[in-house]
């Protein structure tokens, strides 16, 4: 209950860099560009082995994500790295019009999200990427939580025909998903079954969650306790199984709140389960500098405003 | 080989396209239409290898071409038709609900002859290099094609993409640049100064080529350069001087009818210019 065999510690980028180095070798399609970020996005090992299928495109992402597409015609399946910011708000309408409204099949990985790349401060710290990227037709998001599961999602990534936007992290974060585990993108991990509380949390506040329904549970709540790595498609039928139960739902993300997991939840429960709703995320503001931890103890997304937000549902 | 007196023919029929798709809707692009019609017109018919009938997306032992500047959908629209990639009477449909020949090209109706959506300028010598490196990949000898608006050399993208071409010694690429000295807002020079585009470009690393886009002998002679100097290690430009609504004489060399429509009186005045060659669609 509760309970995971840990793999060491690790960055989400590292499994990213892992899966895309061993894509490399299964996958003679994959093609991997960076823009000026090769040792911050792990793919050095990728440019190591496969240097003829590796890109430099420099500080130029817009260009990168038009030369993505091009790849595509020829049959290549590139793999974009750069930070989350620069992944998708600096270059929205390339994404928009030259990947997914032409339905290429470009992958754009994405690192250091959210408030945990620290201290660079707000103009790094993207928090509304998921929100941006879910409202693209066509699009596939996904926002794995630990090593494991972004190394899984990256391979799954790779057979999966359309564009893709992966978002991961910078911090070496508690590593508790299987390894070798087999991902099935738009599936929810059900990570234990409760019945007052339905936790569904995404990206690095799952293993947050984790903690919180530890001590939920001690407490004598029973925590419905979901992992929703795939923003969309949105794995409905778990969401509304768990509402069904509970009625009482909270969703956790490293994430603007307002268009983020939380919205696209509330969307679907507003339809076809109504509950009680808590959202644990960032709420309309900008990041700033600080270590990760200060960062997430500030902006309230710790597992103890988790479990809080789970006592104000309960007291309902 | 298409003589240029044949390619000259061709050119009449599409320009009356053009101007019969834009009056049909009362909305579109005659202007910068016209203006390259000459050079789409070369380029289909003599210049590149293509596959119209068996279509498909990679375009494998294909000659490939970008239109960056996608607002002149209806001059690459006919010269598609025209040339085989899909039924002639489709051109009715250019801009009307549920159609695949949509204000702007998409792939999203999977139109035979359109690799990627423009519209948005700026972005289709970024997809170009991407496409001409996976030929590269593919060992595939073919070239790939562009073509730009002189204003749309006003997007920061573009010389992210040339400064990317050169640096990756992309020298199966030929981009051609529409220079009418024509935007919206008036003339490029008033609105946002071009400068001298051959040094601009032949900084960053590009061999520059420059042609009259009208003048069917001097244009291909050029394009007959320009692919004799691939495979050089470095990327190829095309400057082509045109004259916005060429072959209209009431619309030419003006920025007045670059996104508009003519009237009836206005449509017929333009087609008692342009003889009908191949057949109206």
């Amino acid at each position: 209950m509760l309970e995971f065999d840990l793999s060491p510690a690790n960055d989400t980028r590292s499994g990213f860099g892992a899966g895309l180095h061993e894509l490399g070798q299964k996958n003679p399609k994959v093609v991997a560009l960076c823009a000026d970020l090769i040792g911050s996005l792990k793919m050095d090992a990728f440019k190591k082995d496969f240097p003829e299928r590796f890109f430099q495109v420099g500080i130029a992402e817009a260009n990168m994500m038009g030369v993505a597409a091009g790849m595509t015609i020829g049959g290549y399946i590139p793999f974009t790295g750069t930070f989350a910011n620069f992944s998708t708000g600096r270059v929205y309408d390339q994404i928009r019009q030259s990947i997914a409204y032409s339905d290429k099949n470009v992958k754009i990985c994405a690192s250091h999200a959210g408030l945990t790349l620290g201290e660079d401060g707000a103009t790094h710290q993207i928090l509304e990427d998921l929100g941006m990227m879910s409202m693209l037709p066509g699009m596939t998001v996904i926002n794995p939580c630990d090593y494991n599961q972004t190394k899984a999602a990256t391979l799954a990534i790779a057979d999966h025909h359309g564009p893709v936007y992966l978002r991961f992290g910078r911090p070496k974060v508690t590593n508790f998903t299987a390894v070798d585990q087999n991902f099935e993108i738009g599936k929810a991990w059900h990570i234990h079954e409760g019945n007052d509380v339905t936790i569904i949390a995404t990206g690095h506040l799952v293993w947050e969650a984790v903690e919180a329904a530890r001590e939920l549970e001690a407490e004598g709540i029973s925590v419905d306790l979901i992992n929703i790595h795939t923003i969309k498609p949105l794995d409905e039928e778990a969401i509304v199984r768990s509402a069904m139960k509970t009625g009482k739902v909270i969703t956790c993300e490293e994430h603007m709140i307002n268009g983020g997991l939380g919205s696209l939840v509330a969307q679907v429960l507003a339809k076809q389960a109504p509950s009680l709703m808590e959202f644990i995320g960032v709420n309309d503001s900008f990041g700033e500098s600080g270590t990760p931890d200060q960062l997430m103890e500030k902006y309230g997304l710790k597992s103890k405003n988790i479990i809080a937000a789970a006592k104000r549902l309960m007291e309902n | 080989m298409v003589s240029n007196q044949e390619l000259s023919r061709i050119a009449s029929q599409v320009r009356r396209d053009i101007v019969r798709m834009v009056h049909a809707v009362n909305s579109g692009h005659p202007g910068g239409s016209l203006g390259c019609t000459d050079f789409l017109v070369s380029l289909y018919f003599r210049q590149m290898t293509i596959n119209p009938t068996s279509w498909n997306m990679n375009g494998e032992g294909e000659d490939l071409f970008f239109l960056s500047n996608g607002h002149i959908s209806p001059v690459f629209y006919s010269v598609l038709a025209r040339s085989g990639y899909f039924d002639v009477a489709e051109l009715a449909t250019f801009r009307k609900i549920n159609t695949r020949l949509q204000g702007h090209p998409t792939t999203h109706d999977s139109l035979p002859g359109v690799r990627v959506a423009s519209g948005s300028l700026g972005q289709g010598m970024s997809v170009a290099a991407g496409a001409a490196q996976a030929k590269k990949l593919n060992n595939d000898p073919k070239l790939v094609f562009t073509l730009h608006g002189d204003g749309e050399l006003q997007e920061g993208q573009i010389w992210e993409a040339a400064m990317y071409c050169a640096h990756h010694k992309i020298d199966n690429i030929i981009s051609t640049v529409d220079v009418n000295g024509q935007q919206i807002d008036g003339p490029t020079e008033a609105v946002m100064s071009l400068g001298n585009l051959r040094a601009k470009f032949e900084a960053f690393g590009w061999k520059v080529l420059e042609t009259n886009g009208h003048d069917l002998e001097q244009l291909n002679a050029t394009i007959d350069e320009a692919k004799s100097l691939t495979g050089n290690g470095y990327p190829i430009l095309i400057l082509m001087t045109t004259s916005m609504g060429k072959g209209v004489d009431f619309m030419e060399g003006t920025h007045k009818w670059h996104g508009v429509a003519p009237n009836d009186e206005q449509l017929e005045a333009a087609l008692g210019q342009l003889e009908e060659t191949l057949g109206d669609y």
